[in-house]
């Protein structure tokens, strides 16, 4: 996975033929089975994780072909027909205002799914950095940054999100950056551990030995050893962004109509559930199918990337 | 064969048992017959993965099963008249003699005891639970134990936890633990690996002594075979599940017959070096000059209203030198400093005052970018070979990068001089592309020392190089150690806690303890005339092959 | 000990003062005010208003002033309903919040803590796979989707419980409790399994085996000190959380709780109602931190020594 060991291939494949005696590696392939392939071959082994994958994958090729594929536009209003419950020419039924519901579970998920994704990335970006910084500068440095996650751990961000959402209206990118703003705290803290624990080793003494400087350091020894958590946390965090989304879209605070989130969706479904459950129900399964999907996909890849399950 | 007079405590035969896993299975123990005799020590030898420990903990139904099964056997457990197949029991009969008529002591004292429990909780807990003694009565019992194995001011050692013990003292308190049922058989699994040697001396001492007070049998699980010597009555050999030679230690270790035995007793590092180094040079200007050498370590930060605690002084007021192509050995026990000044001379870790000088020019002042072109002139090999090799690089990448990094290759042409380093170690060329985990663990030691002679340095440090392997594999790299060495005209300062493998591989030995160097001298002229005490009480803690 | 809680109440002051001073202008600084809404009000009422509340002091005075009456534990009056106090509605409002608060802890913990524990014994079997599948469904059925689903379920077509209301009927309170906790029993459970596993598999289990002792001793006596602890770790986080799901279980299952009055306060911009209300949170947050921190400290022998010999 090194830059080194790319750039490298093609020379060790052209002089192998004239070093490498084929009868002392009977007993073994001849490439090496990186970790990251070890993992994969067990996160194959592991159906639910596979499932989980699948229905991620398919679920993001849907939403970034919804505009092309739905058939009912999402605002495209039918009142002499209204609520009506699942038919053939509406699957997943129509709401109040006749409005195809499938299609606006669709148009939903492009917001719920970019949601989850990007604020994400703003956490891992921010995490990530603050993390490595942290934990690679040890000492005060260190105890100074990992003292200012501990303050705002303590301090009630949902609290913080309701107002700044009341307060400087609804717009989506301060949704984006609100929840990865409360959700790089956990990210800094697992990647500060995993360095620091990393800087302990030998072979990052022996890195230092080589004289490599501080950057090649992280870059060709802890980063690469750091990533297996940070996928397994990264995974996990996606579900957490989604289900905050929809928490104050739900509250009337996050996305607003005519743009529709699930968390929109539901708290429509909530409103009439009573003479029109499939309002409720079928939002609410395309949330909860996501989450399972994604929640089976990181634990999955935590058991896969798990380096005590990769000793044996 | 004179004491088989005795009553048999535990015979077991035929006993085969397999691990199987997803990915096929193995056999960890395959027909296995021994017994131990009443007051009389069998010593189980092996090296890691020879099933010696399997093998016990199956007796005692402490293996998982599955993946483990047990295919065959029979394990005939006499206690007071009565005789059970402890493979065939149940585990409610299992369960009512372990820890009281069988009692386990483990490898490390350190991890074996509960860290949330008092000492005394802990020691009671078998009397309460076999025993139905009233929690005064057991106290009581408790009590008397830990005076019986050596701890001082017993009643109120009674309310401490463990981490206010050292390893030998936690050992005592496991010794007494499994001792206080008054059990038939004690079955001790390596319990003297994790402590210093002359804990170890005592340890054994204990257990002995012991041994025959009760006239209990033992068996006695170790891959150290000079400790074994020192303890045992009878050996039996493992390797790869099998027994290969069992009989009385005296024959054992003077005559064996099996040629693993041999090779095992071969393997071990005894009397002193071959052969001096080929040219150490007296005269000329010493490569390495440590004067006064500290290293001090703050020990946490102060706090807002708590003093900082007093620093630790790991390395204080060292003074040495190493000559050219010599062979440096540097001998302690667990906290004397001994790693701390290896990395304090190659500058992985900043010493606090003192300086270092490499063929005349002074480390301890230098910047990183000023030591970089020094770093190839000095190297480190390092003593777990499974933490010193980045688990994401193949061979390939962490032998080149030294080579990379220094420039003494481009990328186009540093396959061969790879290929070359991988030949110096002894590594087929097959293997290049493969990572760490592929490896055992001699070969990785092999890929890292290769990463650390691809510069050509004039110092190599080596910390504990050979203390994670076994003695076999030991004696390989220990041989690979000396050729290179005398290949590539090293100079090679070598830090180990096992005086054996220092007095094989060393020209001069510097002994240290708790920071400082008491003594220092030509290897043979030490070993025969230690004239500190604390070097005397070392030498004289060293198990030796011959002395039963 | 007591010194370690003393540091950590200090420790708490500049905490809520970043709290307080952040929100107070916060809200401030927000377009709008809590009279603007009312667009029929004449000016010189407005002004009136205004100068009734000290709205027309320059800001600065006004947070100092705020402070001075915060020191003395007066929140202040509401801007949106006259005549009453903060403290009236926070006194009103708590017992509701406490006491669902208090049952949902309770239901997460025991249950929580017993399904991970179970699961733990035998991993990888159905006494492992069955409670933490469930488990997962509380992870991926969001309170607000929960809610509303067992109120239709149990309350519209079972009819087994009513489907609003706290403390009417018996058995009206069961249905918030259960939503409000599902999410968090399904966390504590994982972690209880994964806290578990982990200290299942220390030399010092294995000691006790040795000992003849009986399984659900050894469990008990030996592995549930140390398996527990990532659970009380999680004890002052989750009740961060349960305090913020308050707001979606108390606004579905109309319970006149602090929950509703903040989402409300929020809403109206109802300064002093928003202030009360996040420096109430914020301080339990930190009490709850802190009582989690000295259980933690309290259960580990070493942690314990460390802090009787002062150093901090």
């Amino acid at each position: 996975m090194s830059s080194l060991d790319q750039n490298n291939s093609p020379e060790i494949n052209s002089t192998k033929p004239n070093h490498i005696n084929p009868s002392k590696s009977s007993a073994f392939e001849e490439k090496g089975s990186s970790l990251w392939r070890d993992a994969w071959h067990r996160l194959q082994k592991n159906k639910m994780a596979l499932l989980g994958l699948v229905v991620m994958v398919t679920m993001c090729i849907v939403a970034l072909l919804t505009p092309w594929i739905t058939v009912y536009g999402y605002e495209e209003q039918n009142l002499v027909l209204g609520a009506s419950p699942p038919s053939a020419a509406h699957w997943l039924g129509t709401d109040t205002l006749g409005r195809d519901l499938l299609t606006r579970i669709l148009y939903g998920s492009r917001i719920s799914l970019a949601v989850g994704f990007i604020a994400t990335a703003v956490a891992l970006l921010i995490g990530v950095i603050y993390g490595t910084v942290a934990g690679y500068m040890g000492g005060r440095v260190d105890a100074a940054m990992m003292r200012l996650v501990d303050i705002l751990y303590a301090l009630p961000f949902m609290i913080f999100i309701i107002l700044l959402m009341v307060i400087f209206g609804r717009n989506i990118f301060l949704l984006f950056l609100a929840i990865g703003a409360v959700e790089w705290l956990t990210m800094a803290r697992i990647v500060r551990g995993q360095v620091q624990s990393l800087r302990q080793q030998e072979f990052v003494e022996a890195a230092v030995s080589i004289g490599l400087g501080p950057w090649a350091i992280i870059r060709r020894h802890l980063i690469p050893n750091t990533l297996g958590p940070v996928i397994v946390y990264t995974t996990l965090t996606i579900p957490n962004v989604m289900l905050l989304e929809s928490f104050l879209s739900f509250l009337g605070l996050g996305i607003q109509p005519p743009q529709s989130s699930w968390g929109l969706l539901i708290s429509y479904g909530v409103e009439t559930m009573e003479e029109y459950p499939w309002l409720l129900i079928f939002p609410g399964l395309a949330l909860s199918l996501t989450l399972f999907a994604l929640n089976f996909l990181g634990d999955g890849l935590r058991d896969a990337l798990d380096p005590r399950a990769a000793k044996d | 064969m004179s004491e088989k007079t005795q009553e048999s405590v535990l015979r077991v035969d035929d006993l085969s048992i397999r691990f199987k896993t997803r990915n096929g299975s193995s056999q960890a123990v395959d027909s296995v017959s021994f017994e131990v005799a009443r007051g009389e020590t069998l010593a189980i030898v092996g090296e890691s993965g020879s099933g010696k420990s399997v093998t016990c903990y199956s007796l005692l139904g402490l293996i998982p099963q599955p993946p483990g099964v047990i295919e065959s056997g029979v394990a005939q457990f006499a206690s007071q008249g009565q005789q059970r197949d402890l493979l065939r029991s149940d585990k409610q009969t299992l369960r009512s003699l372990l820890g009281d008529k069988i009692a386990v002591i483990f490898q490390d004292p350190m991890t074996c005891l509960n860290p949330y429990l008092t000492i005394g909780e802990q020691l009671v807990e078998p009397l309460r639970q076999h025993k139905n003694k009233s929690r005064e009565q057991a106290r009581q019992r408790a009590i008397e134990l830990i005076e019986e194995v050596g701890i001082n001011n017993a009643k109120m050692r009674f309310a401490s936890y463990p981490h206010e013990f050292s390893g030998g003292m936690r050992q005592r308190v496991m010794i007494a633990m499994a001792l206080i049922t008054e059990p038939e058989l004690l079955i001790a699994d390596e319990p003297t690996t994790a402590l210093d040697v002359t804990i170890q001396a005592q340890i054994l001492d204990l257990l002995d002594e012991l041994k025959k007070r009760r006239n209990i049998a033992l068996i006695f699980i170790s891959h150290d075979l000079s400790v074994v010597a020192s303890i045992a009555d009878r050996v039996a050999v493992m390797r790869a599940g099998e027994i290969v030679e069992t009989g009385e230690a005296q024959q054992i270790f003077k005559q064996p017959q099996h040629p693993y035995t041999q090779q095992l007793l071969a393997s071990v590092p005894s009397g002193p070096k071959p052969a001096q180094s080929s040219q150490v040079d007296p005269q000329t200007q010493p490569l390495l000059k440590v004067e006064h050498l500290q290293t001090v370590f703050e020990q946490g930060k102060a706090g807002l209203f708590a003093a900082s605690p007093a620093p630790t002084i790991a390395v204080n007021d060292v003074s040495f030198e190493l000559r050219h192509h010599e062979i440096l050995g540097l001998v302690g026990e667990s906290g004397s400093g001994k790693s701390t000044l290896g990395r304090s001379l190659i500058q992985l870790i900043k010493p606090t005052a003192g300086s270092v000088q490499l063929d005349g020019q002074e480390l301890t002042q230098l910047n990183p970018k000023q030591l970089k072109p020094l770093r190839q002139r000095m190297q480190m090999i390092f003593q777990d070979p499974y933490a010193s090799l980045n688990p994401r690089m193949t061979v390939f990448d962490t032998l080149a990068e030294p080579l990379l990094y220094h420039r003494l290759a481009t990328r186009k042409n540093v396959t061969p001089q790879v290929l070359a380093l991988m030949d110096d170690v002894g590594l087929a060329h097959a293997d290049i592309r493969k990572y760490p985990h592929e490896f055992s663990g001699g070969q990785r030691q092999r890929i890292a020392i290769g990463r650390a002679i691809a510069t050509k340095p004039e110092l190599i440090v080596a910390d504990e190089p050979v203390s994670a392997l076994d003695v076999t594999i030991q004696a390989q790299i220990l041989d690979l150690i000396l050729s290179l060495v005398n290949k590539h005209n090293l100079s090679m300062l070598f830090i180990s806690h096992d005086l054996s493998v220092v007095r094989y591989i060393a020209d001069r030995v510097l002994v240290m303890h708790q920071g400082k160097l008491i003594e220092s001298g030509d290897t043979e002229t030490l070993w025969a005339n230690p004239s500190e005490a604390y070097t005397q009480t070392l030498f004289a803690a060293v198990p030796q092959l011959g002395s039963h | 000990m007591a010194r370690f809680i003393l540091i950590r109440l200090l420790q708490a002051i500049p905490v809520l003062l970043v709290v307080i001073t952040v929100t107070f202008f916060l809200v401030r600084l927000a377009p709008g005010g809590p009279f603007s809404a009312e667009k029929a009000v004449p000016a010189e009422v407005l002004k009136a208003l205004e100068a009734r509340y000290h709205l027309d002091q320059p800001v600065i005075n006004q947070y100092f002033s705020y402070l001075g009456d915060l020191a003395r534990g007066d929140f202040g009056p509401s801007f949106k309903y006259p005549g009453r106090s903060v403290n009236e509605m926070i006194a009103a409002g708590l017992p509701a919040t406490a006491e669902l608060g208090l049952y949902a802890m309770c239901f997460a913990l025991l249950i929580g803590a017993s399904a991970g524990v179970i699961a733990a014994l035998k991993p990888n079997s159905a006494q492992d796979y069955i409670p933490m599948s469930t488990a997962m469904l509380g992870i991926c059925l969001p309170s607000f989707l929960l809610g509303p689903l067992l109120m239709l379920i149990f309350g519209v077509w079972l009819e087994w419980v009513p489907v609003s209301g706290w403390g009417d009927i018996p058995g009206d309170k069961i249905l918030p409790a259960l939503t409000l906790a599902s999410g968090y029993t399904a966390y504590i459970a994982r972690l209880s399994r994964g806290g578990m596993l982990e200290v299942m598999s220390q030399d010092y289990i294995r000691t006790a085996r040795a000992k003849g002792l009986p399984e659900w001793k050894v469990v008990l006596k030996h592995g549930l000190r140390g398996g527990m602890i990532p659970v009380i770790a999680f004890i002052g986080p989750a009740f961060a959380g349960l305090l913020s799901g308050s707001f979606v279980v108390e606004t579905i299952f109309q319970i006149p709780g602090l929950g509703r009055f903040y989402v409300q306060a929020a809403f109206n911009r109802d300064y002093t109602m928003i202030m009360g209300t996040t420096v109430l949170f914020a301080t339990l947050i930190i009490l709850f931190n802190l009582l989690a921190d000295i259980v933690a400290v309290w259960l580990n022998p070493r942690l314990r020594d460390l802090y009787r010999s002062g150093g901090a």
